[in-house]
Formats: C-alpha cells, sequence, structure tokens
C-alpha cells in the first residue's frame, strides 16, 4: 500500500508527459526504426540504438528518452516477421518462435500465426509493463534477495525444459542438450581463460555466437529443404486464414499468454539469466502445460503464442536491473544506458528514488510502443505474408544474402561464414536424424552460465560453510532455492509424464549405418572435449568440459550400444533421406549453393561475390530470363547496400581486399 | 554456357570498375568535410571505454577540420586484442580511422600474449587519459579497517573478478601485498555485475574505475551501506604516487601500506605493482593514428583534441562523466604512452611469475 501511495502521483505525472505530442512523435520514429530494424535477422537492439546516439547529444531528454525506448520496445515485435515467415530466427529471443511459426507459414497460415504472435506481443508488453509499475518500487531487495545459488537453481529450471523438448527419445535429448553444451564450452574458458578445443584459431577462441549458432540449427536446414522442393513456402502457395482468426486464437489462449508474460517479465528482471533463454522456456511451458501435445512442432498456434507473449514482456523486465542497479540485462540495454548518459541522467538507485516520474514514463512508453508497433506489424502482416506465395527458388537467394548478412556480424569476419556453414551442416544432420534441435539450443544457451554459477557459487559457499554449518546452509539452501527446486522437480515430472504421450509421426528408416554415423561423430566430439578438458592447469576451466564432455560420450555410446541390438526399423533411425517422396534434389548439391557463395566471398569480398551468386542462382536454377534476373539481383543489391550504409555496416571482405584497397561497400 | 560467360564477363567488369576506383590515390588529407571518421573502439557498447568514445566524439567532430562525422565502431572478441590487431593490420594512415585502447588492452600487450599481434610503438599516440580505481568494504568491515587497518587481516574476502590478467591484476596485487586473504571468484562478465555480488553481500571486497565509482557506488556510501577503502592514486608530474584528485579525503594504497607495514613500500613486488598500476590507470585511455601517419595528420588531430579539451563547458562536462583526471595531448601524451606501454622487464617477469603460482596462469 505504501508502494501505490509513491507510485500513483508519480504515475499521473509521468502521464501528463507521455501524452504530449511531440513525445508520442519522437516515440513513433523510434517504433519505425525499430521495426525496420528489427526486420533484419541478426541485427537489434544495439545496431538500432547506435544508430540514434549520435543524434541524442543535446536532444531534449523526454524526447530522446522516448525515441529509444520505441525502438527498443518493438525489435521483438518486428523480428517475427523473419521467424515466421522465412523460419529464420530473427533474433535471440524468437528462437522458439520458429518451431510451430514457420510450420504454420507452410500450411498457408502466415497470416494468421503472424496476427496470433503480434496480439500475444501487444499483451505480453502491456502486462509487463503494469506488473512493472508497481515492481520498481519495491523491486530492490527482491533482485538481491537472487545470489548466485538462486541463479544457479534458475539455469538448472531452464535445463528441465529439454525434458519437455526431448521427442520420442529422451536419451537423444540429453545427448544432444549435452552437445550443445559441449559446443559452448569450445573458446576462452568463463574463469581463468584457459583456451578449449579452440585449434590454436582465434575465431574459436571467442567461441561461437548463439546468432551463429540459432541460424545455423534452424535456419539453414529449413532453407536446404524447401530449395530442395522448388515450390514456394505457403503450400499449394494458398493463403488462408485471417488476422481475425489469429486474434481468436489468441483470445482462446489467452490464459497461456498470460503466464508466458509473467514468465517473460520475471527472467527479464533477474539480472545474469541472459534474455535469450526465455522464449525456450515459455515455450517448454505451453508444452508441458497441455493435454494434447502432438501438433507441437507442426503447426501449433500455441507455439507461436508462448514465447512472443514472453519476448515483449522481458524488454520489460529488462529494464528493472538496468534503471536499479545500472546493471544491462542484454546488450540493447548497455547501450540504453550509454544513451540515458548522454541524455543527463544517471541509472541506479538514485534514479527510482529521484526520478520516478522520469522512470514511469519509460515504463509507460514501452508498453504505447508496444501498441504502435504491434498495430503498424498488424496492419503489414497480410500483406508480408505475400512472400510465402512467392516461388522458392526466387526468393532463396535473398535469404541467402540474409543469413549471411546476418551471421557477418556476430565477429565481422569472413570465419562467420565458415562457422555458419558448418554449424548449418549439423543443423542438417540433426534434422536429418531427428536429434532435438530445441534441447540442442538449450545446452547451448544455458551452458556458460551453468559452468560460471556452479563455480561460483561453490567457492562462495565453501567460504559460508568454513565459518559456520549453518551460514553455509543458509545460503545454498534459502528459501527461494528450495521453492525454485519444487518448480523444477514438477516441470522434470511433467516433461516426462508427456513424453510417454507422444504419438510416433511418420518414421522413415533406411539402414542403420547412416545414423550410427552420426551418433559416431557426436560420441568422437564429446571425447574430444574430454581429452582436450584434460590438458587444462587451471582446475575452474577444467571441470566443466570434462564433465559435459565425459557425460555426452557415455550417453552417445548407450545409444550407439542399443542401436547394435535394435531392428533397422526401429524408430531410433529415423532418417529423413530414406521418406518415399523426398524431393529430387540432393542436400549437398543445394548447401553447394551457400558454399559457393562462401568461396566467392573469400576471393572478390561479400557485394561482389554476392551480385555474382545472385545472377548465376536466378538465371540457373531460377530459370529467369536476363530482364527479370537483372532486376532481382539490382533490387536485392540496393536494398542491402542502402541499410547498410544506413546501419553503417561492413561487408566480408576477400582475398581482393586485402591486396587493393576498394572504396564502400567494396571494401 | 551462354550464362556461364555473360555471368563471368558481369563479374569481370564489376572486378575492373571497382580496381578503377582504386586507382585514385588514398592521400592523406587533413580537411575532411564530408568524410566519416571511424573510431575503432575494441570492446563491446556500454563498457567504460565505449562511454568514453562516445563523450570525445562530437567534440572531435566538431573540433576537426571540415567537422567530419565521427561514429564509433565497437570490434570487441579476444580480450580487445582483435580491435586492436584489426587496427594495426587492415587499417590505412588516411586519418579516416583512429583506435581508442584501454588497460585492458596494454596488459596483454605488456605480459605478451600469443593473441597480441599489434605493436604500440608502431602507433601514433593523438590524446591520452587517465583514471584513478578505489577499493571499498561493507559498513561492518569498513568500520574496523577505518579504526584500525590491521584489524581485518585475519577476515576471508570473496572478491568478484573478471580474471587475474586483467586490470584486476592490481587490486588484488595491491590487497595480497596488504596482507589480506582475498579469493578472487572468477567468470564475471564486467565491474557492474562485481559490484552486484558486493551488494548481495556475496563479495566483501571490490573496487571500481572512477567513473564508475561515482556513479553507482558513492549513493551506496551515502546509504551506510558501503566504506571507501583507498584508491590506487594518481601520478604527479615528478612520477610519484599522490592522493586522487577526484576522491582527496581517501588514503592511497602507498599511504596503506606504510601504515599496515611500518615502512615505505619498496622491493619487487611493490616495483611490480607499481609498474602495473601506472600501466592500467594513470595511462589508461589512448587514441591512437596507425602506422604510417604523417607528421601532419597527427598535428591535425592533437589539435583538434586539445581544442576541446579548451572549450569552456568541458571541465563541468567531463568531471561529471570522467572524473577528475588529466586529459593530455601531444608531448604529455607521448610521456603517458611511454608510461602504459614499456614497463620494464624484471616487473613483467615478476607478475607473470606470480601469475603463474598463485593462479596456475601460463602466460
Amino acid at each position: 500500500m505504501e508502494a501505490l501511495g509513491i507510485a500513483l502521483p508519480a504515475l499521473g505525472e509521468a502521464f501528463s508527459l507521455i501524452l504530449t505530442l511531440q513525445h508520442i512523435g519522437w516515440l513513433a520514429v523510434g517504433v519505425l526504426l525499430g521495426l525496420s530494424v528489427g526486420v533484419f535477422p541478426g541485427l537489434g537492439g544495439i545496431a538500432g540504438l547506435s544508430l540514434v546516439l549520435p543524434f541524442l547529444f543535446g536532444m531534449d531528454p523526454v524526447s530522446g528518452l522516448a525515441m529509444m525506448v520505441g525502438l527498443v520496445a518493438v525489435i521483438p515485435t518486428s523480428d517475427t516477421f523473419a521467424s515466421v515467415l522465412l523460419g529464420i530466427p530473427g533474433s535471440s529471443s524468437s528462437q522458439a518462435t520458429v518451431l510451430d511459426g514457420f510450420p504454420l507459414a507452410r500450411k498457408g497460415e502466415a497470416a494468421r500465426a503472424l496476427a496470433a504472435a503480434f496480439t500475444a506481443s501487444l499483451f505480453g508488453g502491456i502486462l509487463g509493463a503494469l506488473f512493472l509499475t508497481l515492481f520498481i518500487v519495491v523491486g530492490r531487495p527482491v533482485v538481491l534477495a537472487f545470489g548466485l545459488p538462486e541463479l544457479l537453481m534458475l539455469t538448472i529450471f531452464g535445463f528441465s525444459m529439454v525434458g519437455a523438448l526431448a521427442g520420442r527419445s529422451v536419451l537423444k535429448g540429453l545427448v544432444a542438450a549435452g552437445l550443445g553444451m559441449a559446443l559452448a564450452s569450445v573458446g576462452e574458458a568463463p574463469a581463468q581463460g584457459s583456451s578449449r578445443l579452440d585449434l590454436g584459431h582465434w575465431y574459436l577462441r571467442d567461441g561461437l555466437q548463439l546468432v551463429i549458432v540459432g541460424l545455423g540449427i534452424f535456419a539453414v536446414p529449413e532453407i536446404i529443404s524447401l530449395l530442395r522442393g522448388d515450390s514456394a513456402i505457403a503450400a499449394g502457395a494458398r493463403l488462408g486464414g485471417g488476422r481475425l482468426g489469429g486474434f481468436l486464437d489468441w483470445w482462446r489462449h489467452r490464459w497461456l499468454s498470460a503466464r508466458c508474460a509473467l514468465l517473460g517479465v520475471a527472467v527479464g528482471v533477474i539480472p545474469g539469466l541472459g534474455g535469450s533463454v526465455v522464449d525456450w522456456i515459455a515455450y517448454g511451458h505451453a508444452v508441458q502445460s497441455s493435454k494434447k501435445r502432438d501438433t507441437f512442432g507442426s503447426g501449433d498456434i500455441r507455439g507461436v503464442i508462448a514465447p512472443e507473449s514472453a519476448n515483449n514482456a522481458k524488454e520489460g523486465g529488462g529494464l528493472v536491473p538496468t534503471l536499479l542497479f545500472g546493471i544491462p540485462g542484454s546488450g540493447s540495454m548497455a547501450v540504453f544506458i550509454g544513451g540515458m548518459i548522454l541524455l543527463g541522467y544517471e541509472t541506479g538507485p538514485q534514479m527510482v528514488r529521484n526520478e520516478l516520474p522520469v522512470t514511469y514514463t519509460i515504463v509507460w512508453s514501452l508498453a504505447l510502443a508496444n501498441i504502435l508497433g504491434a498495430g503498424l506489424c498488424l496492419g503489414m502482416s497480410r500483406g508480408i505474408a505475400r512472400l510465402t506465395l512467392i516461388p522458392f527458388p526466387l526468393l532463396a537467394p535473398f535469404i541467402f544474402m540474409m543469413i549471411a548478412f546476418a551471421a557477418f556480424q556476430s565477429r565481422q569476419t569472413l570465419w562467420d561464414l565458415c562457422a555458419l556453414v558448418a554449424v548449418g551442416i549439423l543443423g542438417l544432420m540433426m534434422q536429418r536424424f531427428r536429434w532435438p534441435r530445441p534441447a540442442f539450443l538449450i545446452g547451448f544457451v544455458l551452458a556458460s552460465q551453468a559452468e560460471v554459477y556452479t563455480y561460483q557459487a561453490t567457492q562462495i559457499a565453501r567460504a559460508r560453510f568454513s565459518r559456520s554449518l549453518g551460514e553455509g546452509l543458509e545460503y545454498v539452501f534459502s528459501p527461494i532455492v528450495i521453492a525454485l527446486l519444487m518448480i523444477t522437480i514438477a516441470s522434470v515430472w511433467f516433461g516426462a509424464r508427456q513424453a510417454r504421450g507422444i504419438k510416433d509421426t511418420g518414421t522413415h528408416t533406411g539402414g542403420k549405418l547412416a545414423p550410427m554415423i552420426f551418433t559416431v561423430f557426436v560420441a568422437l566430439f564429446s571425447l574430444a572435449l574430454l581429452a582436450d578438458s584434460l590438458s587444462i592447469r587451471a582446475l575452474n576451466d577444467k571441470v566443466f568440459p570434462a564433465v559435459v564432455g565425459g557425460f555426452t560420450a557415455l550417453g552417445a555410446l548407450i545409444l550407439l550400444a542399443r542401436m547394435t541390438r535394435l531392428a533397422p526399423s526401429h524408430e531410433i533411425f529415423h532418417d529423413g533421406e530414406a521418406r518415399d517422396d523426398a524431393p529430387p534434389r540432393g542436400v549437398w548439391a543445394t548447401l553447394a549453393w551457400f558454399v559457393l557463395l562462401l568461396a566467392m566471398t573469400a576471393l572478390a569480398g561479400f557485394v561482389i561475390a554476392l551480385a555474382v551468386f545472385l545472377v548465376l542462382f536466378f538465371r540457373l536454377r531460377g530459370r529467369a530470363g536476363w530482364r527479370r534476373t537483372g532486376v532481382l539481383t539490382a533490387g536485392g543489391l540496393v536494398f542491402l547496400l542502402v541499410a547498410a550504409s544506413l546501419l553503417n555496416r561492413d561487408f566480408p571482405p576477400g582475398l581482393l581486399q586485402y591486396y587493393v584497397s576498394l572504396p564502400w561497400p567494396f571494401r | 554456357m551462354k550464362t556461364l560467360a555473360t555471368t563471368l564477363a558481369v563479374s569481370v567488369a564489376l572486378v575492373a570498375v571497382a580496381l578503377a576506383a582504386t586507382l585514385t590515390p588514398a592521400h592523406a588529407q587533413t580537411n575532411f568535410q564530408n568524410e566519416t571518421i571511424e573510431w575503432i573502439i575494441p570492446f563491446s557498447e556500454g563498457g567504460g571505454s565505449d562511454k568514453w568514445a562516445r563523450f570525445y566524439a562530437p567534440l572531435l567532430a566538431a573540433e576537426l577540420p571540415g567537422n567530419p562525422t565521427v561514429v564509433v565502431r565497437n570490434i570487441p572478441g579476444a580480450g580487445s586484442t582483435k580491435g586492436a590487431n584489426h587496427f594495426a593490420q587492415r587499417v590505412k594512415p588516411d586519418g579516416l580511422t583512429i583506435l581508442g585502447t584501454s588497460g585492458s588492452t596494454q596488459f596483454p600487450y605488456l605480459l605478451d600474449d600469443p593473441r597480441v599481434e599489434y605493436e604500440y610503438r608502431d602507433w601514433n599516440v593523438v590524446l591520452a587519459s587517465a583514471t584513478g580505481g578505489i577499493a571499498y568494504l561493507p559498513k561492518d568491515l569498513g568500520d574496523k579497517w577505518n579504526q584500525d587497518k590491521t584489524s581485518i587481516l585475519g577476515e576471508n574476502f570473496i572478491y568478484g573478478s573478471q580474471g587475474a590478467t586483467r586490470l584486476d591484476l592490481v587490486p588484488l596485487l595491491a590487497w595480497e601485498l596488504l596482507g589480506l586473504k582475498v579469493d578472487p571468484v572468477f567468470g564475471i562478465k564486467g565491474r557492474g555485475d562485481g559490484r552486484l555480488m558486493f551488494e548481495r553481500g556475496e563479495a566483501n571486497i571490490d573496487y571500481q574505475t572512477s567513473s564508475a565509482y561515482l556513479a553507482n557506488v558513492t549513493p551506496l556510501v551515502e546509504a551506510g551501506q558501503a566504506v571507501p577503502m583507498m584508491t590506487w592514486g594518481s601520478l604527479d608530474n615528478a612520477g610519484n604516487i599522490v592522493r586522487d584528485p577526484t576522491f582527496p579525503d581517501i588514503p592511497t594504497f602507498k599511504e596503506v601500506y606504510a601504515e599496515v607495514h611500518g615502512r615505505e613500500p619498496s622491493g619487487a613486488a611493490w616495483e611490480a605493482w607499481k609498474a602495473f598500476f601506472i600501466a592500467g590507470f594513470p595511462a589508461q585511455k589512448m587514441v591512437f593514428l596507425p602506422e604510417g601517419a604523417s607528421a601532419e595528420l597527427v598535428k591535425t588531430y592533437s589539435d583538434a583534441f586539445a581544442a576541446a579539451i579548451a572549450r569552456p563547458e568541458f571541465p563541468e562536462a567531463s568531471r561529471k562523466r570522467l572524473g577528475i583526471y588529466p586529459q593530455a595531448t601531444g608531448q604529455k601524451a607521448e610521456t603517458f604512452k611511454k608510461l602504459g606501454t614499456e614497463v620494464n622487464p624484471a616487473a613483467t617477469a615478476w607478475i607473470k611469475n606470480w601469475l603463474m603460482e598463485r593462479y596456475n596462469v601460463e602466460l
């Protein structure tokens, strides 16, 4: 009640600031910018905010804030376009949307899926703002209550979602998650910086970034399989299901949406959990809490509503650590803090104490921006959904262009593209042999925090126990830890119970050899990690890869042992290539196009390579006339160049650029 | 086949156009009208170096001849060696690309990290900014410390650290030289996370650089939750360690050392600490032009930064955002560069050995 007494007057003042023409005008500018940046996969809040930072200097503070908030708020809204329509994760917090959003697009229900997603985004954003209004006044002690044991327990809770996303074979799911963790531990160790399995190469030393892994695991396999079929994304090139349908879908699942929005806020509020896991937790929750789960993964609207409700709410939640502690909850929040300093605001406890009206202006601008952004997206969704009707060979080169450009934003070197192709091949194999890719991604996302929190919590607990047993126990088994532990147990139990209920959906087997070779590869990679970890001197950096490598290898070996005993028709030997109606074109021939783009880039740089690639592709594969080829190539190039120059982005250079210096964009 | 031939023709034409464009010689100009200057920061957005560059960028744009656009480009990775390597290997000395480095770029260079492929001696310094560092304690321990500095020597301290080979080397060695038992908990991602660990009561000792201390720890001190312990100090013109001008009331590590041990600090360990403190703090952030930049170009940049610093509104703005620290250009910046990048081999060897014995880090 005391909190209400503080909140209400400040809230009144905030609304008088927000509801002015000037404020809404700048907010709209930010929203439009955010939407334009957000539709590019791989570009998000950081790129967008960096774009406006130079203009903030000397701007009226409230207008500047409005623009920044507008921009940040709508990124998780507009990245849905790429996730649903093209199967490319628009950003790290909408990877789960791809799982059911893209199958819906393929059924010709893109407009419906988008409408449901945007309604969920809108609802999540507003619910998040409502919750924050009260929470930001009383939030400080709550956030401080989440120490390392609590964060570790939350991470373990995240892992419990593997159970729900593993599919029919729990063992395969566990090994997939282990493989994700193993891949994530390549590079410089987080504790003491020992190098792990990096083959002495500086690119691997930095570790693989989530953008690349997300694109490689989800986008590359989808594009390749579409391209092999040569059809449009929407089956039969037909667009069914309207926007109203999408809204009604959301209304039917409004309680799911509300629960996921609260999950999103909670994940955002706690610094250190990272935003990229929120969509998976929401998705896992949707799967666990539904009675019938056969349809998940093949176009269930709940699989779109859950992550989209959560990822918009997360942005609001992320404001809490940013404003209360000056600690950014995400990369874009870090730039946001930089922008606030330019405007003359210093984030931290004094911000909420002394400038509560300004704080509320931020919170409710976020809600308003969500309304504007989701409204605009809804308006455009029917038109943009028509993308799914275009014959794929004419669309594919642009998608290759987009994901190559997105991947390059990771470290801005040619190696980004090499890594994308390598992870893409892994994704193709996982898709072919039906290894659960979501489980793999959860392992990848959570690995580094699982390692760091385990190690840090152990070390602090040791210090506490050395003082007294009571103090140690109090630290390790706080009420929050116990509550989280019970939630985790419930989550595992629900997941396990559900796994038994899944029906077998179209197993195709074609002999034991191919699936076993892939399993052997998984075992070898895990063993390599284990062997490498044994040569590390620093104990802190050694334990995690040794444990992950060891257990994953063990799991893979058990899987192999079972494989030798089972009949070749068993579902464990599922092989997507063995289906009778497999498309005529081979995987490798199709992937070769992408490798061609990579090779030409290595020689002549991205822009020149892309020009040649587009012409070749449209002519040879798309069977387009010269006129059409020219128009499409020029259109694609102009689009990319304009966007890159506005955002001040470079392109991957090649050998040519090494010897001669060329002007932008060839450099 | 016809398609292939035409495609080849088109690509050859494209390459030819591109080559022709390069034939126009890249001359080093000193008027930057309608140009865009790229300021490479080898760290991610929102960190100390990023804030520092974004503070200076508009000022630099206003003072350079022709008023170019100055954009900050973040190339983080490999502990900042990636961006610095990129600058050393790929950038032309035409004045359109500059680099901002920090102590975290200097330390791997000084410690012979194998990832370092840059040479500070090749670069031309045009601005050097100093900063300071302040250690602080929780209220109860801080009160004890203020009464008797030796009373907390038996305490088990926990400190959230980014890694022993980073700037954290300076506080870790300082505490060790005082005889404090500090266990670093490695693996945090920034000093802000270290402060959060302190606020949660999990860590009971911490340090922040000046600007972060002013923004985020001062409120804790005012609320009675934290007590300042000591600063690393500041360098006077003769190269002596004196009190930090931003925090004149807080004793320096040097003073505290004398009080705890009853004698002025000396010896190999102290010399090593001092060398790395100087490399890490008084000469923390510098702006460079690449190898081969003309003297005229260096002077243009130097003058522009000097003019930015001489602006009437500069002292107030910089006090708020950077703290009261020397912002040096010209000859003075050269002196800073020497301090920050040339450490006597004995100190380096001592530190490497200490890292090996104490933290099992092999360099």
